[in-house]
């Protein structure tokens, strides 16, 4: 098995992208050059150098430093948002599928209307009415993203459920209780979590977009989307303090991607 | 006493079809009756879709029975509650025909076994492990492979480890559907072998469904041939394959199984298209395709009678050997 | 005739979840920290002008009353009244909408356009190295922050090069044209305003080349995939045989098999620039319904935030009613259940 990721080099790019951006995430105050909050006006906007990397921004903040330091909170929102999410949505799916008739039709139509709003929107209107900070931003992604985890989920319970070790597990005697939790959603979890571990990415990409608009993070965090943001008011005079987050937003989701890509060719080979 | 009694037991499906989801009705099992006495074996033979695996599940209650009743040691169990069907499903099992699909992917051959004991709290963690090993013994599989999980094993292994899961719980009855036919033939006679010792062993009642005739004659002791849901044939073994009185058992017995791919097993094919059980014909479900049939047989629906002792048949057409004896009641 | 019963039943369908939205943002909109009539007073009214604007709100009713009128001023088109412009909402938005719905369109065009052909030669060069880039072009614009994507766009061609306009719909010193469709493009063309035309394709470039970025590799990928089911299948391997060229087979024959699931992505791309135009069109000062929604959400203009949010989502599914029903219309054998 561990042959045959390797064999794909996207794969193993994936990967590494991963790894790096975990390893900088955990080490971060160790790898940073600097403190990531420390302002210093006698440096502002200092281009890229051997001295600052990735140059200054407007009142000469290490701009490496604070893309190494923003690893944690993009990091922290993807796994928060999917710790949430997945849970719930995995649940209600298992139910959906497993118990049918009109608790299924409730559930689907919830989903339905909740995947009936394109993109960032729901999620924008609700962390919006909650107030910009990063947590609502990752309350409302969470909002957002269960669906997702139940339609995936239904459809597998839905395979799996007349399955016939199922059925001997109800010619034991189990209840249902424990032929959902036991039985069918440990069998029914993989296709979710290959779809987990490419929402991680996205779900990055998303805060980012939140925290851009001005909902999630704000000043001085050195949150991607907040700094990308504020970046736009030096645009004339500092080119690098707009590429160098947007292209670690970039590489974060690319490697998750990369990584769940790799994941679903390897348990099926059809896709290919 | 029977210990299996099964009263014009009725199972029919609703479906929903076309577009605005016109309800259909497919009568998977019409009307069976007949019983399994302690330690015999019933073999129960017929085509694809002529309902013997939805008459083995609605026995289990796996499914609601449409109508009916079924005894089990003289007990109406047609309508128990939750806890008692849950006592009584102890003295039941069943063992499927895919030994792929029918062990969780995901659980340890230990797991497996050990679930339904503590699904209903037999003994304590070590009384368990003994009930597990003293099993596995059984059925020829090792202690040191008890941790593995079933995609490791043969197909013979896994079926057998799904034998040993229907015996944790030393039941009276195990319904078998088609349990060998996904295995190779020579992989065939070990389980069917395995069964017999077993049923000699535990004094075990069977209920063998299968299609491979050669394979029920070899198992059982009495034999009930379906026919669209209904029970068209049923008498003892030797009798049955030396005096076939249904003309559609006579077929069967005839026509030479033909291997199917797409089934992974051989297949029955009769002259004519098996009808749909939604629009079953009228009169004789057979008349379709029954060599020997005349206007009448569309018209009037035969039933399940003695033609000779403890030989039952309903064909309007095969009558009775030796009249006087039919009084006995045989079910 | 199944084709209509199907749109009937697809229609009827919809109420719920039309409903369902309803009630989801009516939720979202009792959310609110803070009371919205004191927003709606202003922070220096005094205690009984917000009672009474409390009691005139409603929002002293129990809830089912407030969602009652919410969904009865729904209904009646009434978003509420902007806390920033003061006027409804829904001048607001018919102000802004034609500018998001002529950029969405414009860069679905680049999308169509760009993300198909390059699918087809992906799948057709499957493995190759035009495959190879494909593929690899596709993963990065579905991982491409947009909006990040505007701002380097914004550097270099408008800042570096100076050859496109980084801001607006028009250059300055032009009129906008009169209005038609309210899209600057189409009105211009309509009327025969060259010079105006010319600025407004100009001025489209950058924002809706970002826009189509992402679902370039949306489309690309379902494109190849779709495409590489069709061509594995008998009929297309017969039209090869019986000598049809290739250009002739895969855009004739291939594409319009495989072109159903692309149809329904083409729904979902939809959906997904709108939503992304809120991101997009901030980068490019585009004066749309995104913009307007961050705007709103700076000042605190809850309702405008809603307004939009109600209208995307209604729009969003009325496009994948008509693709659902397309779909049926265009391909009778799907059965319909
Ligand atoms: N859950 C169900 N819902 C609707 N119809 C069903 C269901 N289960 C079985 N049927 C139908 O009932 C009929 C009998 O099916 P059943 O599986 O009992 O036949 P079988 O004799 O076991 O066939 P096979 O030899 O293929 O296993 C078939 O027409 C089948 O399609
Ligand atoms: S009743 Fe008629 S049709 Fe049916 S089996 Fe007998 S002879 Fe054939
Ligand atoms: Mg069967």
């Amino acid at each position: 098995m561990g042959r045959r990721i390797l064999q794909s080099p996207l794969t193993v790019l994936g990967i590494f992208l991963v790894a790096m951006i975990i390893i900088l995430a955990i080490f971060a105050p160790w790898i940073a050059p600097r403190d990531p909050l420390e302002v210093n006006l006698g440096q502002k906007l200092l281009p890229p150098s051997s001295e600052h990397w990735f140059g200054t921004d407007e009142v000469g903040r290490d701009i490496l430093s604070r893309i190494i330091f923003g690893t944690r909170i993009s990091l922290k929102i993807g796994l928060m948002v999917v710790l949430i999410s997945f849970p719930i949505g995995t649940i209600l799916g298992a139910i959906a599928g497993y118990v049918g008739g009109m608790v299924d039709q409730v559930i689907m139509r919830l989903t339905d209307i909740f995947l009936s709003f394109p993109g960032i929107i729901l999620s924008m209107s609700i962390a919006a009415a909650l107030g910009p900070s990063i947590e609502n931003v990752l309350l409302a992604l969470a909002i957002t993203w269960w669906p997702w985890y139940t339609r995936i989920v239904r459809s597998s319970v839905l395979s799996i459920k007349s399955s016939e070790f199922i059925e001997s597990a109800k010619a034991i005697g189990a209840n249902p209780f424990r032929i959902l939790f036991k039985e069918i959603i440990p069998n029914a979890i993989a296709p979710a979590s290959i779809q987990a571990s490419l929402d991680l990415g996205f779900v990055i990409l998303a805060a980012a977009g939140l925290s851009f608009i001005g909902l999630g993070a704000q000043p001085p965090s050195p949150e991607w989307g907040a700094m990308l943001s504020s970046s736009r008011e030096i645009l004339r005079d500092a080119w690098w303090a707009a590429t160098f987050p947007g292209l670690a937003i970039l590489l974060t989701v690319l490697g998750f991607n990369l990584l769940g890509d790799g994941m679903r060719d390897l348990l099926d080979p059809k896709n290919r | 006493m029977a210990l299996l009694e099964v009263k014009d037991l009725k199972q029919h499906f609703t479906i929903k079809k076309g577009f605005l989801g016109e309800k259909k009705k497919v009568k998977a099992v019409d009307g069976v009756s007949f019983h399994i006495e302690q330690g015999e074996t019933l073999g129960i033979v017929g085509e694809s879709g002529c309902g013997k695996s939805s008459l083995g599940r609605t026995i289990l209650q796996l499914i609601k029975p449409t109508s009916g009743d079924i005894f089990f040691g003289g007990k109406n169990i047609t309508h128990l509650p939750r806890k008692e069907m849950k006592e009584l499903r102890k003295d039941m099992q069943i063992v499927f025909q895919d030994p792929y699909a029918s062990l969780n992917p995901r659980s340890t051959v230990r797991a497996i076994l050990e679930t339904p004991l503590i699904v209903h709290g037999v003994g304590n963690r070590q009384e368990r492990r003994k009930v597990v090993e003293g099993l596995i013994d059984k059925i020829g599989i090792r202690k040191d492979q008890l941790d593995r999980f079933p995609h490791e094993f043969s197909g013979g292994q896994r079926q057998r480890i799904g034998i040993a899961r229907a015996l944790t719980l030393n039941p009276k009855l195990i319904i078998a559907d088609e349990p060998v036919s996904a295995l190779d033939v020579s992989v065939q006679s070990q389980v069917l072998n395995l069964m017999v010792d077993l049923q000699k062993e535990l004094n075990l009642s069977y209920m063998f469904i299968s299609h491979d005739l050669s394979v029920v004659q070899h198992i059982s002791d009495r034999v009930a041939v379906m026919y669209l849901g209904k029970i068209v044939e049923i008498a003892d073994v030797e009798e049955l394959y030396r005096n076939p009185l249904h003309p559609y058992t006579k077929a069967l017995l005839t026509a030479v199984p033909i291997p199917d791919p797409t089934k992974k097993r051989d297949r029955i094919i009769l002259q004519g298209d098996l009808p749909s059980p939604i629009n079953p014909p009228t009169g004789c479900a057979f008349h379709t395709r029954c060599p020997v049939a005349t206007p009448e047989c569309k018209e009037e629906s035969p039933e399940l009678r003695e033609k000779a002792m403890g030989h039952w048949a309903s064909c309007i057409h095969v009558h009775h050997e030796q009249s006087e004896k039919t009084k006995i009641n045989i079910s | 005739m199944d084709a209509l019963r199907y749109t009937v039943k697809r229609i009827l369908l919809m109420i719920p979840i039309l409903i369902g939205i309803s009630i989801l943002t009516f939720f979202i909109s009792n959310t609110i920290p803070g009371d919205p009539a004191r927003l709606a007073a202003g922070p220096y009214a005094d205690a009984k002008v917000i009672e009474e604007l409390q009691e005139k709100m409603g929002l002293n009713d129990p809830v089912y009353v407030q969602y009652f009128n919410y969904m009865k001023n729904l209904l009646q088109g009434d978003l509420g009244n902007s806390n920033y412009s003061h006027q409804p909402v829904m001048e607001d938005i018919k102000q802004y909408f034609p500018a998001t719905l002529e950029l969405t369109f414009f860069s679905m065009f680049i999308t169509i356009l760009i993300g198909i052909p390059l699918g087809v030669i992906s799948a057709s060069k499957k493995d190759k190295v035009a495959d190879q880039f494909a593929r690899v072009m596709a993963l990065i614009g579905v991982a491409m922050p947009a909006f990040w994507l505007g701002i380097i766009f914004l550097l270099f061609f408008y800042l570096k090069l100076g050859v496109l306009p980084g801001s607006g719909r028009l250059d300055t010193g032009l009129a906008p044209p009169e209005t038609i469709t309210g899209m600057y493009t189409i009105d211009a063309l309509l009327t025969g305003n060259w010079t105006v035309f010319k600025s407004a394709v100009i001025h489209l470039i950058l924002p809706g080349i970002t826009q189509a970025a992402v679902t370039i590799g949306m489309i690309t990928r379902m494109t190849r995939s779709s495409m590489l089911e069709v061509l594995r299948s008998d009929y297309i391997r017969t039209a090869f045989a019986k000598g049809g060229s290739e250009k002739r087979v895969l855009y004739g024959h291939a594409l319009r098999n495989g072109m159903m699931p692309i149809m329904t992505l083409l729904g979902m791309t939809f959906g997904h620039s709108l939503g992304g135009s809120v991101l997009v069109e901030s980068v490019f000062s585009w004066p749309g319904l995104g913009k307007y929604a961050v705007n709103a959400i700076t000042y605190l203009d809850f309702p405008a935030v809603m307004a939009v949010t109600i209208l995307i989502a209604v729009l969003f599914i009325l496009v994948n009613l008509i693709i659902d029903i397309l779909y049926q219309v265009v391909d009778p054998r799907l059965n319909y259940d």
